[in-house]
C-alpha cells in the first residue's frame, strides 16, 4: 500500500554548515535524503517508516573530486553515472567503475551516489565490494569536526553502522598505486541490467614468478555486510597456483562467507558461485603479464 | 492546505510550472495530474521499468522516484515537449518508420531513453543501444524493433 505522503516531511538545505545544525540539534530526528533510489521505492511501497528528512541533493560541498597523487577523494554525492567518467577512476579503480555501471541502469546511474549506497548499508550493494579491495576510508562529519573510518570498519551488522545520529558521509578516500594489479569484478544477477546481486564479487592481486603477492578480495550479498575475506586472501599469498591450490582456496572461501535463502538466491548457490568466482578470478589472474 | 505542502517551482518542456504539494509527491505524479501531463506512464513505481522516463537537466531519470522538491528549479523534458513545432523528433519518426511502438506503454520513456543516449552518443553500436534502454522493458515488441528505429534515429538526426 502507498505511503499516506502528508505525513512525510522534506526540509530544504542551503549548504553543508546547515545539514549538520540540524542533525546537532535534532540528532535521529532528520535523515538525509540523496537521490532517492532506495528511499523512494520504500515510500511507494508504504514501508518508509521514518517521516523526516532533509533534502541533501545538490550541496555542492558534496559533490567535490579530488586527485592527490596519493588518493583520490569523491564527494558522497558522487553518483554512479559521474563515477563511471573520472578518468583516474577509469585507469587506477576500474573495479569501482565497474560497480557504477552495474547499478541499476541509466536513470539510477544519474540519481544513485556513492555515500547513498554505502549509507543505506545493504549487503547487497555493489559498491562495497569495489570498496573493500581498494581498502577505501569513509570521512564522517558532524558539528564536532570530521573523522575518517576504514570502510572495512563501517559497517557493524545488517543495516548497521558506526555513523552517529548526528554525522553525515562527506567523502569517500581511496589511496592510489594499484596500477599494473589484476583486477576483477563479477556481479551475478537474474539479469544484466536493474538486477539487484545475488553474488558479488571483487579481486585484485599480482603475481611474480608465478608466485602471488598480493591478493585482496571481497564479496556483496554473501553475509550481513560486505565482507573482506581475509582468510582466503592469507591462504592465498605467497602460494603457486595449482589445482590443489585451487581446490583449498575454494573450501577457505566456501567456510568465510556466510549466505542466507533469500527472495533472491539460496545459501547453497551462493556459496557454490562464491567458489566459481574465485577460481574464475585466480584463472585469470595467474596469466596476468606479470610487473617487472 | 495540508501544513507540510510546499510550493515548487521548475521548467516543464519551456514552460515555467508553480505547483503546491506534499515535498515527497513523485513527479511523476505532479506531471500527469497535476500538470496533466499524461503522456509520461506509471509501469511498475519503483524504478525498475522505465516507464516514468523523464529527462531532469538533460539527464534521464524515472519520475517516479524523484520526490517533487528534488525537482525545484529544474528543467524537465517530457514526451510532450520532445518533437518539435512542425514535425516529430529524429527519434519519434525512427519508431514510427522501423515499428518500434506497439501498445505504446513503453513508448514515451523508450523514446527520451533513446534521446539521452543519442545525445551522448550520436552513432550508438548495438551494445551502447542495450546498455542506454536497459532500464527500459518493453512486454510487445521484442526490443528489436527499438533497437533499429534508435539506430535508425542516428541516421536522421
Amino acid at each position: 500500500m502507498r505511503a499516506y505522503l502528508p505525513s512525510y516531511e522534506m526540509k530544504p538545505i542551503r549548504n553543508l554548515t546547515e545539514a549538520l545544525l540540524l542533525l546537532k540539534d535534532e540528532p535521529g530526528v532528520w535523515r538525509p535524503f540523496a537521490g532517492g533510489t532506495d528511499l523512494m521505492v520504500l515510500l511507494e511501497a508504504g514501508k518508509l517508516a521514518h517521516r523526516k528528512f532533509f533534502n541533501i541533493w545538490g550541496l555542492k560541498e558534496l559533490k567535490e573530486v579530488t586527485v592527490t597523487s596519493d588518493h583520490v577523494m569523491l564527494g558522497a554525492l558522487t553518483t554512479y553515472g559521474e563515477l563511471q567518467e573520472i578518468d583516474v577512476l577509469k585507469k587506477e579503480f576500474p573495479l569501482l567503475c565497474h560497480a557504477a555501471k552495474e547499478t541499476g541502469a541509466i536513470a539510477i546511474q544519474n540519481r544513485g551516489t556513492l555515500g547513498g549506497n554505502i549509507a543505506n548499508a545493504s549487503p547487497a550493494a555493489d559498491s562495497p565490494p569495489a570498496l573493500l579491495v581498494y581498502e577505501a576510508e569513509v570521512e564522517l562529519v558532524s558539528t564536532a569536526g570530521a573523522r575518517w573510518v576504514r570502510y572495512l570498519d563501517f559497517h557493524l551488522g545488517y543495516k548497521r553502522t558506526v555513523m552517529g545520529a548526528d554525522e553525515l558521509i562527506s567523502r569517500i578516500r581511496i589511496p592510489r598505486g594499484n596500477a599494473g594489479a589484476f583486477q576483477y569484478y563479477r556481479k551475478v544477477g537474474t539479469r544484466k541490467a536493474q538486477a539487484i546481486s545475488k553474488i558479488c564479487f571483487a579481486g585484485m592481486g599480482s603475481l611474480k614468478n608465478g608466485v602471488i603477492q598480493d591478493v585482496r578480495i571481497a564479496l556483496g550479498s554473501v553475509a550481513p555486510t560486505a565482507i573482506r575475506c581475509s582468510k582466503t586472501e592469507a591462504y592465498l599469498k605467497g602460494k603457486k597456483l595449482d589445482s590443489h591450490i585451487l581446490s583449498q582456496a575454494r573450501t577457505q572461501i566456501e567456510n568465510e562467507v556466510a549466505p542466507i535463502d533469500d527472495i533472491r538466491s539460496t545459501a547453497e548457490f551462493r556459496s557454490t558461485v562464491t567458489g566459481n568466482l574465485l577460481e574464475e578470478f585466480l584463472e585469470k589472474l595467474s596469466t596476468h603479464v606479470e610487473l617487472d | 492546505m495540508n501544513l507540510n505542502e510546499v510550493s515548487v517551482q521548475f521548467v516543464v518542456n519551456g514552460k515555467k510550472q508553480t505547483v503546491k504539494a506534499a515535498p515527497m509527491l513523485r513527479l511523476l505524479d505532479v506531471l500527469r495530474e497535476n500538470i496533466h501531463l499524461t503522456g509520461t506512464k506509471e509501469g511498475c513505481g519503483e524504478g525498475e521499468c522505465g516507464a516514468c522516463s523523464v529527462l531532469m537537466d538533460g539527464k534521464l531519470v524515472n519520475s517516479c522516484l524523484i520526490p517533487v522538491m528534488q525537482a525545484s528549479g529544474c528543467h524537465i523534458t517530457t514526451i510532450e515537449g520532445v518533437a518539435g513545432p512542425d514535425q516529430l523528433h529524429a527519434v519519434q519518426q525512427a519508431f514510427l518508420e522501423c515499428g518500434g511502438a506497439q501498445c505504446g506503454i513503453c513508448t514515451p520513456g523508450m523514446i527520451l531513453a533513446s534521446k539521452a543516449l543519442l545525445e551522448k552518443c550520436p552513432n550508438p553500436s548495438e551494445s551502447q543501444i542495450r546498455e542506454g534502454l536497459a532500464g527500459n522493458l518493453c512486454r510487445c515488441t521484442g526490443y528489436m524493433k527499438i533497437f533499429d528505429a534508435v539506430k535508425r534515429a542516428g541516421t536522421l538526426s
